[in-house]
């Protein structure tokens, strides 16, 4: 079948990393047409989505001439600084006692993010406690008992199938009691269109309002990068739910860049705060916008 | 601003403005084409496929006589269909049964994407099909996965053989021994969760291809995937030749254009996809289903299956026959509605329905909206229920006050119910159009 046979011609190239696309794109000597056709695939693979793509690139199309930018280099530099404002933001800085809910659709990595977090917070001197709300996926608290144990921290969990907002209830009891301060609730894997799983959500979350009012609360949504637009979606309904704070974006690690944070940006001012490069308990770090619009880029 | 529509309206856009006109000229096509990539794009499918997609239709449509032809547009649109459907695959095909037993089926895929569930719905339907088999736990990586599997393995009572933490290289071939000896026609294989450019990882996969020679290696991958789709399938599809894919989470509201990449990738067929999380949540991949979907179609044909899966045999047959002939009323409604329950509800539902797709969200919709509905219809006579036209004003407002609703809300009923029976004759008769 041709249409095979071209693609995967075409694929050769595809498969050389995201990166590669861009060096492609900034290597043509004029800023002409075929520049902007380069950087529109470039971003593209990236993940931005095509109106993210064709914003940034009319954005550069009226500041390259406005600038008299004529070096590729240049360019980079203004493109840069274009992908940086978009996703720079300005985190506050957590009050202890701080909780944090983790959230998301099935299989992003929820569960390994809160071993690491745990791991994170044990290593700056804290003490956690974690609440194993998924009560429903099959052996979701064996999971996380096993990372509770790595990062060297409590777990509260009931028997599957139980009431998750009642985990987290007794959570919130042991570690008000106990002075813990940092809680992090973990919690079952749910497509954001699955309405009652989000009122089960939105009642985790009532829950810890009427419970720990005053306390420092973020409530993080956890992102695939390999994931493409629907995140946008997810994040969305996700945020119209509980009022999400921001994103830990994980499998960094992959070839996928996550660029749909990007065109998530465009429409919420929701900060990444965390990204996943591994499956090691130590392989989460405080997300940084200028590194990680440099590992796309170089 | 609703900057992320889905496919399905993006493409009833695109062509929106052709439609119904006859002869399109060669610049008004590549306009159209250009907003198809737009919305290809939009819902992940590959930028080459995309462009490679276009080029082929566009050329295809300059090539033959459509432009200057009588409805063009719908012509055009047929072709973007079936091209679509041509490129996932012609029909849909079942999982190959070995010569000399047992079956062996290579579960494979990225960290998360859902090979432990699957595994359970293939074991479920395979017993179904009258198998005997045997659930091989080879994650020995991730925290408690041989644990979800025995967990999965009860729920689908199928056996599971496991060896905790050894080399899954080892335990796999006792697996297949195992099934030997005792009888098992059919292994699964479940092995972890990895990334497409794990060298030392995909080498095990490879070994473990190299022991059991397993009759499948299936790729169990994500539908939301974005552009990488491409390089996870091919790389996989390298190292591993794989037989087939299998999609997860279709019973999210991704457009799912990596279904489209991988397909055109590795030219493997797709052979069932998730559709929730519960075991019996699997289908059968129908790519003229999936095409339709994309298209913004509805997948009427699924939602018939699935009534008729839901209703007795018997029943769909006298349902299938009074649309035929019309004589569908309202008392068959009310079965139709009490039987929705048992189709998983109606959520699930509303993205199949043509000309609803896309256009009502989950938020428009509520269970007790439904118990108004058949509030309103107990509150009708026998009569009225079967020849729903002679309801007139005053009878109405009598419906309306014996069932606590408005007579506004009789009427929204009555109307959508004559719509619903006009679009129900059309599918039955194949005489449906694309809504656009
Ligand atoms: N390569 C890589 N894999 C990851 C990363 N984070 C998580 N994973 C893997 O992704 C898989 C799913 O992770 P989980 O933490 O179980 O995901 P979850 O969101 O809790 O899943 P559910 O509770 O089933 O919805 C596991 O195999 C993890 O090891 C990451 O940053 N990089
Ligand atoms: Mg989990």
């Amino acid at each position: 079948m041709g249409f095979f046979l071209k693609l995967k011609e075409g694929l050769k190239k595809t498969r050389e990393s995201i990166s590669r696309k861009f060096f492609e794109a900034f290597k043509t000597k004029e800023l002409d047409q075929k520049f902007y056709d380069a950087l529109e695939v470039a971003l593209i693979s990236a993940d931005m989505g095509y109106i993210a793509t064709e914003n940034i690139l009319n954005r550069l199309r009226t500041e390259i001439p406005s600038k008299k930018i004529s070096k590729p280099e240049e360019a980079k530099t203004l493109l840069k600084k274009i992908l940086l404002e978009t996703i720079d933001y300005e985190i506050p800085n957590y009050e202890f006692p701080l909780l944090i809910l983790i959230s998301g659709v099935n299989g992003v990595g929820k569960t390994t993010a809160v071993g690491k977090l745990a791991k994170l917070f044990v290593s700056q001197g804290k003490s956690v406690v974690i609440a194993a709300a998924d009560t429903f996926r099959a052996a979701a608290s064996e999971q996380l008992e096993i990372w509770a144990e790595r990062a060297g921290v409590r777990v509260i969990s009931h028997s599957e199938g139980s009431d998750p907002a009642a985990v987290v209830f007794d959570t919130l009891i042991s570690a008000k009691t106990k002075g813990t301060q940092v809680i992090i609730v973990d919690t079952a894997g749910r497509l954001h269109n699955k309405k009652n799983l989000m009122e089960e959500l939105k009642k985790i979350n009532r829950v810890i309002d009427r419970e720990l009012p005053n306390s420092d609360r973020r409530n993080l949504i956890v992102l695939d990068a390999t994931t493409g637009q629907n995140a946008v979606r997810q994040v969305e309904v996700f945020n119209e739910a509980i009022e999400i704070d921001g994103i830990i974006l994980t499998k960094l690690d992959g070839t996928a860049k996550g660029g749909v944070v990007m065109a998530i940006a465009e429409e919420q001012n929701i900060p990444v705060y965390y990204a996943g490069v591994g499956e090691g308990i130590d392989d989460l770090i405080p997300f940084d916008a200028k590194d990680f619009i440099d590992a796309i880029l170089d | 601003m609703a900057l992320f529509k889905t496919l399905s309206l993006k493409i009833n856009h695109a062509f929106s403005k052709i439609k119904n006109k006859s002869g399109l000229t060669e610049l008004e096509l590549k306009e159209a084409m250009r907003e198809v990539r737009m919305a290809l794009l939009e819902a992940d499918v590959n930028f080459l496929v995309a462009k490679e997609f276009i080029n082929k239709v566009t050329s295809k449509a300059i090539g033959s006589d459509i432009l200057r032809g009588l409805n063009s547009s719908q012509q055009v649109i047929k072709l973007v269909n079936d091209e679509l459907v041509e490129l996932m695959g012609s029909r849909f095909s079942k999982l190959m049964v070995s010569d000399s037993l047992p079956s062996v089926y290579m579960m494979c895929g990225l960290q998360g994407s859902g090979k432990t569930t699957m595994c359970g719905k293939l074991a479920k339907i395979l017993a179904k099909d009258n198998k005997k088999v045997l659930l091989a736990a080879c994650d020995i990586y991730r925290p408690a996965a041989i644990k979800q599997l025995q967990i999965i393995g009860e729920r689908s009572k199928t056996q599971v053989f496991e060896k905790g933490q050894i080399d899954p290289i080892i335990i796999s071939k006792q697996a297949v021994e195992y099934a030997k000896t005792n009888g098992y026609d059919t292994v699964i294989l479940d092995t972890a969760g990895r990334l497409h450019i794990d060298e030392k990882l995909m080498e095990e996969l490879r070994s473990i291809k190299l022991a059991v020679k397993p009759t499948e290696i299936l790729l169990v991958v994500d539908s939301m995937l974005g552009q990488d789709s491409v390089n996870v399938a091919d790389r996989f599809n390298q190292d591993l030749d794989i037989s087939g894919v299998i999609l997860t989470k279709l019973d999210g509201d991704t457009r799912g254009g990596a279904a489209l990449s991988i397909k055109a990738i590795c030219g493997k067929p797709i052979k069932y996809v998730g559709i929730g999380e519960k075991l019996e949540d699997i289908e059968p991949f129908h790519p003229d289903r999936m095409a339709s979907r994309i298209l913004g179609m509805g997948d009427v044909l699924t939602l018939i299956e699935k009534a008729q899966d839901a209703i007795s045999e018997e029943n769909a047959k006298k349902i299938a026959k009074k649309i035929k002939n019309s004589s569908f009323d309202l008392e068959d409604y009310l079965d139709q509605l009490n039987g929705i329950k048992k189709m998983g509800g109606m959520k699930d539902m509303l993205d199949m329905i043509p000309g609803l797709s896309g256009k009502v969200s989950a938020k428009d919709i509520d269970d007790k909206s439904f118990d108004r509905t058949k509030a309103i219809i107990y509150s009708m006579t026998p009569e009225e229920r079967h020849k729903p036209e002679i309801i007139k004003a005053s009878r109405r407002k009598r419906i309306s006050k014996g069932s606590g609703t408005s007579v506004q809300e009789v009427n929204k009923l009555l109307n959508q119910f004559e719509q619903m029976k006009l679009m129900m004759k059309k599918v039955s008769s194949g005489k449906f159009k694309f809504p656009f």
